[in-house]
């Protein structure tokens, strides 16, 4: 999932401070997961701004509106009956989200609510690690299911660097050694031999190389 | 003046060769360079030039190994991969061998995080095994990664690093015949003070047939102070320090503290020259570089050769 947390709420308050009807929405999907723009946090956060408001004497109107997926069109478009009634969105919606209604509604200014995070998992309650970098290119089947590109602090194909100690990250022993894993868990398959092979440099482009990724399909187009 | 490198002709000729370590000013100074130069100078074969060590910003190794190149010493040019992607590093391969630096050593870098900008965006586009591979198909094959051939190959002595003191210990000499396969001519260590576990690491890599393959070099680094030894214990991810080096740093008088870290350090070199393997030491004395002709000669090491 695509994950994010919720920008402190001074810096909330001053980008929305020269708006005076304002639509907070959220999103139930990954930022819902993750606790950073579902309904209850969509909610919690208009009640909060409401309040601030109040208690300056700000004369603003605050409603909220959570959509099932702000990403996606279908669920987008479903804000046409009631935008025109805010001169300002805080959408609680990663950066897909984000962008997604103001591609839709151009007059309207879109304000982001969360800092998008990374694409990650959910570990535990209350706790969320990134494990994908959405390089384009998959090569989890060589590293025992370990990305070393999103989890490794530099990147490394050939693997661990002279600071992995104890299973620690030279960076912050909180961090663990993404090549420790990868060499434990081959270890584990047998399949250690593996790594006396030299992977070579990446190939970025299918990333980077032509500016804004799309997928086209057209078995899936109408 | 003979413009191959002198590292190599030392080792090629059957040397124990003896590197040390420049740290490149934090300004435009070219003096602060030269005076160090100087210190090095008939002590030492070849002098290697950090890289913005500690992701520190400091003047460019490749600037600073020209300086030295002028002053008749031989560098080695350190280079890390955190912060230039495949496009800068091929070009600065060929710049520095243009400009005449002979050796290079190829390594990771460390992370940015630690130095003082630490929000700098992290390059990494090649590791530092990838990066060997690409400086010895440039200066073999005369070739480029993806195959455009170059007008003239770079003539470059290749080295990268090995530390014997990280973990998964097992895995290490994986790695280090991963570096030479990739191309590596010669390697230099991580500092070594737990020598039993240096010589294990050693054995190993003998076992494999690596020492036959490439030149491997001992690092060491003379302690000033018991305070110096435990943050490198603590602090230094990847370092090794055993607790009676600590207990004999703090064994003797504070005055007395440099020279017990310059004891400790020759003694080492002296018990080094007897693993089966090691071609030579390369000293890393960090902003201390005055010390390095003492030491070099308390350890039997000078004169250092001279070729025409």
């Amino acid at each position: 999932m695509i994950t994010g947390e919720q920008k402190p709420i001074d810096e909330i308050r001053e980008m929305i401070a020269p708006y005076k009807r304002i639509l907070v929405l959220g999103c139930a999907s990954c930022v819902a997961e993750c606790a950073a723009g579902g309904e209850k946090e969509t909610a919690m956060l208009a009640s909060t701004l409401r309040m601030a408001a109040k208690m300056k004497g700000e004369d603003v109107l605050i409603e909220e509106k959570t959509l099932d997926r702000q990403c996606v069109r279908d669920f987008v478009i479903l804000l046409d009956d009631i935008i025109e009634k805010y001169d300002a969105v805080l959408s609680l919606g990663c950066g897909a989200g984000v962008q997604a209604v103001a591609e839709m509604f151009t007059e309207v200014p879109i304000i982001p609510a969360i800092n998008t995070e990374f694409l990650g998992e959910t570990r535990d309650q209350g706790y969320w690690v990134e494990s994908c970098l959405g390089c384009g290119d998959c090569m989890l089947h060589h590293f025992g299911g370990i990305c070393p590109v999103a989890r490794c602090s530099k990147q490394l194909l050939n693997g661990p660097c002279g600071g992995s100690m104890d299973g620690r990250c030279e960076i912050n022993p909180d961090v663990k050694c993404a090549w420790h894993l990868i060499v434990d868990r081959l270890t584990k398959f047998g399949a250690l031999d593996r790594l006396e092979n030299i992977y070579p440099p990446k190939d970025w482009s299918r990333k980077q190389g032509g500016g804004p990724r799309k997928i086209v399909r057209e078995d899936q187009q109408k | 003046m003979n413009n191959s490198s002198k590292l190599k002709r030392v080792l090629e000729g059957g040397g124990f060769a003896v590197t040390a370590e420049c740290g490149p000013p934090r300004g435009a100074n070219s003096d602060v360079v030269l005076k160090k130069a100087e210190m090095l100078r008939n002590n030492v074969d070849a002098v290697n030039v950090t890289d913005n060590q500690t992701a520190i910003v400091r003047m460019s190794s490749i600037a600073a190994c020209s300086l030295l190149k002028t002053a008749g010493l031989d560098p080695v040019l350190q280079m890390v991969v955190r912060d230039r992607n495949r496009i800068a590093l091929q070009s600065d391969i060929l710049g520095a061998s243009a400009l005449g630096i002979r050796n290079v050593l190829c390594l990771s870098g460390d992370h940015h995080i630690f130095g003082n900008q630490p929000q700098a965006m992290g390059v990494f586009d090649l590791d530092s095994i990838q990066f060997v591979q690409v400086v010895r198909t440039m200066r073999d094959e005369g070739k480029i990664l993806g195959g455009d051939d170059l007008s003239q190959p770079p003539d470059l002595f290749i080295g990268a690093a090995a530390n014997p003191f990280a973990d998964p210990f097992d895995f290490r000499v994986i790695r280090l015949a991963k570096k030479i396969r990739a191309g590596a001519d010669f390697i230099q260590t991580q500092c070594i003070y737990n020598l039993d576990r240096f010589e294990r690491w050693m054995g190993m890599a003998g076992d494999r047939g690596l020492t036959d393959k490439a030149y491997i070099l001992g690092g060491v680094t003379p302690l000033k102070s018991p305070g110096m030894a435990k943050y490198m214990k603590n602090k230094v991810s990847g370092m090794d320090i055993p607790d009676e080096i600590i207990k004999r740093m703090e064994g003797v008088p504070k005055y007395k503290q440099r020279e017990e870290g310059i004891n400790i350090c020759v003694e080492t070199i002296r018990r080094l020259r007897e693993v089966p393997g090691i071609k030579g030491v390369h000293i890393m004395a960090i902003e201390w570089e005055e010390v390095v002709g003492e030491i070099v000669e308390r350890a039997g090491l000078l004169p250092r050769p001279v070729f025409d």
